[in-house]
């Protein structure tokens, strides 16, 4: 089983949900940006929820089947087509051999997921197929896919079409909230700075990708006036190089925040406020620069209860489509 | 030192354990950092260590954030009395300084440095007090560099140098970090001197170039087949100036499989250096030359 690329797209990736364990040498778990978005295309052709699909970034790619393939597509809004005619995503349909898949243009969120029944059948790198091209990891030969690789597809268990009800899907705000935990180096920002960075609008900046995502348009932070530490560097959002959370947010010479995202950096010298809560990390999957956004200040107990109502959203899903 | 914990996000515990780098910090985060890997706490996914610092990552419904960090400050005393001595190894990294490669680099982003008429080299002797270039790199070269943490991106490490703190180099990093770095490019930001193990953006200035390849995601280099990282934590590193000829020479031999690292099995003891840092380097030094 197989399917060829025809056209890559912008910049199109082979994800999985990732190889935790390599952090401490710099080597970030990456997968799947949008979890939830891949977890259920997963299971609309029968997946076991870990396998490998691929991740499309504001333009889908064209394929062409080998064989007749279980296929269903996810994320972002972007009209699906099978030899020109049109299919529902948040559904999984079959691909006939000599068919072609291919995508219009987007109309919300950033990236779509595409599954395959069987799962993308690279070869994994440190337990995982997901592309991390710094590190010329996983994907095909360490990189994006390109025209006329042929990408290996495995055994499927079965042929049998579902659909989502897409009620189950969590409806997003607008302007875009992104729940915050304040911590890590919080202090570092008088009082006035740290309630102006939850007042203002942040806009999503262009330099938005796998690695993190940098926002503007709020006001310059403010630091607590110290002699900078020993080893740290003379800017005061400089610290002592440490390690970075995932969804920590950065902001070098207080200027622009960035939250790192699945293929962050593991470490450096800048301070980080806090981290977006492990329940919101999908979200920035899909958010598309220019989009308006709000940090939301929340506690430790907020957090988990985000975390377990995102948990509770995929049980129910799950069973649905079970 | 005052040991300082936080959360990042719900995932994540945080443990600073010096606002500034020492390398009494780096061993009180490595004992703790080893503690908690020996203590089993359920839910634990992975310990990050850094120079001065450590993070801790959990998942929060095996265990609460609050028992987490619980039971991490728990374990702080033991660290605190822990032995500040581990077996280790030193390595000759080779370096071709004033390379050609990060010339054109720092060239093409001069706009971003502090200092646009200068080379990064020229600036960073400049502010340390040395002058001339040369004398600035006999300085850089001269000591050994202990290797406080490995990240960033894939397996680079900062490296710490092994003398007394008012003869460390400091330079700041760039006002804006390059969009692009050499494979390879050998430098310093803050304190701390780097290896950049692949092609890509970084902040820190640059001296010079290893042939040495430091991560290998194919581990087809003969010395990186067992693991693709070179680098762990607590290496010493003792860098070795060559020309264009060796740098040549090496280059080719790392891609055909014919070299070895040279490296030494030492035992680093804080104390020890302490009292003597020359002795202590020198004795370092001996046995990497005894190899």
């Amino acid at each position: 089983m197989a399917f060829k690329v025809v056209k890559p797209g912008l910049s199109t990736t082979i994800q999985d949900l990732g190889r935790p364990g390599y952090f401490h040498l710099g080597i970030p778990e990456g997968g799947a940006m949008d979890r939830f978005a891949m977890r259920v295309a997963n299971m609309l052709v029968g997946n076991d929820e870990a396998e490998a699909g691929l991740e499309a970034v504001f333009m889908g790619p064209e394929l062409t089947f080998e064989d007749d393939t279980l296929v269903a597509v996810t994320g972002g809004e972007m009209p699906i087509m099978v030899d020109g005619e049109p299919r529902e995503s948040w559904s999984s349909f079959v691909v006939k051999a000599g068919q072609t898949l291919s995508f219009g243009f987007l109309k919300s969120g950033a990236r779509i997921y595409i599954a395959f029944g069987g799962g993308i059948d690279t070869p994994s790198a440190l337990g995982s197929r997901s592309t991390y091209p710094i590190g010329a990891l996983g994907g095909v030969e360490g990189r994006a896919i390109a025209a006329d690789d042929v990408i290996p597809v495995g055994k499927s268990k079965g042929m049998t079409e579902r659909t989502l009800d897409k009620a189950l899907l969590a409806p997003v705000d607008t302007p875009v909230s992104l729940r915050v935990l304040p911590g890590l180096y919080w202090h570092r920002l008088t009082p006035a700075s740290q309630a102006q960075f939850f007042a203002d609008e942040w806009t999503v900046a262009p330099e938005a990708d796998r690695m993190g995502y940098r926002f503007r348009g709020g006001a310059p932070m403010e630091f607590v006036e110290r002699e900078q530490p020993f080893g740290a560097g003379s800017d005061p959002s400089n610290i002592v190089d440490g390690c970075y959370s995932y969804g920590s947010i950065q902001v070098p010479g207080g200027q622009e925040p960035i939250v790192l995202h699945r293929d962050a950096v593991s470490g450096g010298g800048y301070f980080t406020l806090g981290a977006v809560i492990s329940a919101d990390m999908d979200l920035i999957g899909q958010l598309q620069p220019n989009t308006k956004v709000r940090f939301v200040e929340v506690t430790m107990e907020q957090a988990l209860a985000a975390r377990t109502a995102r948990r509770e959203r995929l049980d129910k899903i799950r069973a649905a489509l079970g | 030192m005052k040991t300082r914990y936080s959360f990042g996000g719900d995932e994540h515990v945080y443990v600073e354990v010096d606002e500034e780098m020492s390398l009494e910090a780096f061993f009180v985060a490595l004992s703790l950092r080893n503690a908690v890997a020996e203590a089993n706490i359920p839910g634990v996914t992975e310990i990050c260590p850094a120079n001065a610092s450590f993070e801790v990552r959990f998942n929060p419904d095996v265990i609460s954030p609050d028992e987490m960090m619980a039971r991490i400050k728990e374990l702080e005393h033991k660290a605190e009395a822990g032995e500040k001595r581990l077996d280790t190894r030193i390595v000759e990294v080779p370096v071709y300084f004033q390379d050609p490669w990060t010339h054109e680099t720092l060239m093409r982003f001069r706009e971003r440095h502090q200092d646009p008429e200068a080379s990064d080299l020229e600036y960073a002797a400049r502010i340390n007090g040395y002058d001339s270039v040369e004398a600035f790199i006999e300085a850089y070269h001269s000591q050994p560099w202990f290797v406080s943490m490995v990240g960033f991106v894939a397996g680079l490490p900062f490296l710490y140098q092994l003398v007394e703190r008012e003869k460390q180099i400091e330079v700041p990093k760039y006002l804006r970090p390059r969009t692009d770095t050499p494979k390879h490019t050998v430098g310093i930001g803050g304190c701390f001197g780097c290896i950049y193990s692949v092609r890509g953006a970084g902040g820190y200035q640059m001296f010079g170039i290893t042939p040495m390849t430091i991560f290998d995601p194919t581990q087809t280099v003969s010395y990186l087949q067992d693991f693709m990282v070179f680098f762990k934590p607590g290496d010493i590193v003792k860098w070795k100036p060559i020309d264009r000829a060796e740098f040549d020479r090496i280059e080719a031999a790392v891609k055909d499989g014919t070299y070895t690292p040279r490296i030494a099995e030492v035992t680093f003891d804080l104390e020890a250096f302490n009292a003597d840092m020359a002795g202590t380097n020198a004795k370092l030094m001996e046995a990497l030359n005894g190899v």
